[in-house]
């Protein structure tokens, strides 16, 4: 069967992580690792026999048979690469939070997804709760939905520790734009102990139909569904009602691709992000009538 | 030793003594306590829910009133002193510090956990550029050896804090401990360093006094020691045992005993004792925000709260993990589902 060539802009944690899930995908091809200094992640794709540059997104522009571009930098990078990529006509899925597109939660809103010049992955947070706020939402309505989600130190890298805030407010927005909240409200909290706690995700939702059936039914389907793309996603604690507000704790194990296990905040979001460029590569080629 | 050395009390009784009264406080309390704490001196005069700016939600309880109406009410009070508040990064942002500071708040403190820092840089910086005085807050303090606090206190001094504050969130430090950590933060940085004591150990005071003797100059307090756990440093005893030992507050000790009693006494759901789940969070070290949570969770899932919190403490849960007291619970209850269930096994074969 036929691949559809996709790159990577930034080979750091993230985009290592991607490249290994790109390996094991079905109608993904990775061409091209593209870096801007002969970095650790540049060789390690070398190694592993991947096509490398130093010259970051403009490498990625000269290919033309590259159709899928993973933007693994930051968000200031992420600005200034989604034009250039967009006028090359490759379609983008930014794994910062620079959110120049649509929010895309695969499990949530796939189907939507059209080939969009460029999509963009939320949070981890947002990634690991959106879900579970979108099935309560579909059975009881969702008149408020808040997260707190708590990830290893270890985990947290530079970008998100800069711009804490950032992960705040994007995570809130998807809460209601993608799941489907009147009102979202995120808190992430980052915890130090040694050996690293797994990512864990509490979700609060204030319901207007507190059908406590439909409302375990809906949760435990939708957490099936995510399972497909991120088999480490679970139920901690299952849905609790008090009055009109539901309490559910999701806990998220990394698969240990390349990096750590308890660094599930990011095999989430690079989980995601294949599982999105699977469905576009799917329609790239039914579209050529390869498939 | 002719001079007289100044200490800054920092009074949060309207900050962390609002978990106390469960985030209940109303703009008519909080306008009287502020000019009672104006009026006797006091510089420093903290409003915020308890977990910071934006707290109020489901996960650490829902303000009375909006925290904007708070601020307001305080700032009107205020006449002398430097309305303060406080920010954890991953709860508020800088939105709600320009909130506040539409509000009148002069000063922040952006409180991290001990080892996190660095997630605070960019409110202590956006806060100096606002040309507000800025604290970088180090929650937790008794969890890692004083190098580890040494290491931290330095990066918030780099990124421009006005001073230093030191923790003990869990109100689980000896006077000892106190010693080392603020004495080697004293020793490491230039900026002047504070102190924020928990009564969870009766020790307070005393632990504020060990503070001093290394040389902290801002100390955490609030009127009757209202606070999370078992409460913290009592402002009108601070004051009346610096005058005694002769320092410097700038606080008049009858005026402050008369807002603390005219004032605070009434609004109190129950007396600022040391209870037996809030000793459990000294001794096991456990974040003293997490008391009243536990005790709901320990009555809906009918569990001893002693049990829950020393589980938090052996899992080594941080401030804001307030959402672990039900994943604790459910998971206690659910053990002891089991065990009776297994029980009832054995006696049916028997």
């Amino acid at each position: 069967m036929s691949k559809v060539k996709v790159a990577i802009i930034g080979p750091g944690n993230i985009g290592t992580d991607l490249m290994y899930k790109i390996f094991r995908s079905e109608h993904l091809e990775l061409a091209l690792m593209a870096g801007i200094y002969e970095s650790e992640g540049i060789k390690r794709a070398r190694s592993l026999g991947i096509k490398t540059s130093i010259n970051g997104v403009n490498a990625v522009l000269e290919e033309e048979d590259i159709k899928i571009v993973f933007d693994a930098t930051s968000a200031k990078s992420a600005l200034q690469n989604a034009p250039l990529l967009k006028e090359a006509g490759k379609i983008c899925i930014d794994l910062t939070p620079a959110a120049v597109g649509p929010y895309v939660v695969p499990c949530v809103n796939l189907d939507k997804v059209k080939a969009e010049p460029n999509l963009n992955m939320v949070t981890c947070g947002g990634q690991a709760t959106v879900p579970i706020v979108h099935a309560i939402n579909q059975v009881a309505g969702a008149s408020y939905a808040e997260i707190v989600s708590c990830i290893a130190s270890k985990s947290a890298g530079p970008g998100t520790r800069q711009n804490i805030d950032e992960f705040t407010q994007t995570t809130a927005k998807a809460l209601e734009v993608v799941g489907g909240a009147k009102k979202g409200k995120a808190i992430i909290v980052l915890n130090p102990a040694e050996p690293p706690l797994m990512m864990t995700n509490t979700i609060y939702v204030k319901v207007e139909n507190p059908d406590e059936q439909a409302i375990l039914a809906s949760v435990e389907s939708m957490v099936k569904e995510v399972q497909q793309y991120v088999p480490g996603y679970k139920l901690r604690v299952p849905p609790l009602l008090d009055g009109d507000k539901v309490t559910a704790i999701i806990e998220v194990e990394g698969a240990g691709d390349f990096l750590p296990k308890y660094a599930g905040n990011l095999d989430i979001i690079t989980a995601a992000a294949v599982a999105t460029a699977e469905k576009l590569a799917e329609m790239i080629l039914t579209k050529e009538g390869v498939a | 030793m002719s001079e007289k050395r100044y200490v800054h009390p920092v009074d949060m009784t309207m900050r962390d003594g609002s978990h106390a009264v469960s985030h209940k406080f109303t703009k008519e309390q909080v306008a009287a306590i502020a000019g009672g704490l104006d009026e006797a001196g006091v510089e420093y005069i903290e409003v915020s829910h308890g977990d910071g700016l934006s707290g109020s939600s489901y996960n650490y309880g829902w303000s009375y009133e909006k925290e904007e109406e708070l601020l307001r009410a305080a700032s009107g009070a205020i006449k002398r002193g430097k309305l303060t508040v406080l920010l954890l990064p991953g709860i508020g942002t800088i939105e709600d510090m320009k909130m506040a500071a539409d509000c009148g708040a002069k000063v922040v403190r952006v409180a991290t956990h001990v080892t996190e820092a660095d997630v605070g840089e960019q409110h202590i910086r956006k806060a100096k550029d606002m040309g507000m005085m800025a604290v970088g807050f180090l929650m937790m303090c008794h969890m890692v050896p004083p190098e580890k606090v040494v290491e931290q206190a330095k990066l918030f001094e780099s990124y421009g804090a006005d001073y230093i504050n030191i923790a003990d969130s869990a109100g689980a430090m000896l006077p000892d401990d106190v010693r080392a950590r603020v004495g080697a933060v004293v020793e490491a940085v230039n900026a002047p360093v504070g102190y924020h004591a928990h009564n969870n150990l009766s020790l307070a005071t005393a632990n504020s006094l060990a503070a001093l003797e290394v040389g902290a100059s801002f100390l955490d307090c609030t009127l009757r020691g209202l606070g999370a756990g078992a409460g913290n440093t009592q402002t009108e005893v601070l004051v009346a045992v610096l005058k005694k030992m002769g320092y410097e507050t700038g606080v008049d000790l009858y005026k402050v005993m008369d807002v603390a009693e005219q004032i605070v006494e009434p609004i109190m759901q129950q007396p600022q004792v040391v209870r037996n789940a809030s000793l459990m969070l000294g001794y096991a070290g456990v974040y003293s925000s997490f008391l009243l949570h536990t005790y709901r969770a320990a009555e809906k899932f009918n569990l001893d709260p002693r049990d829950i919190l020393v589980e938090l403490g052996r899992r080594r849960m941080v401030g804001g993990q307030e959402d672990m007291i039900i994943d604790v619970a459910y998971e206690l209850s659910q053990k002891r589902r089991r065990e009776v269930y297994e029980n009832r096994e054995y006696v049916g074969k028997s």
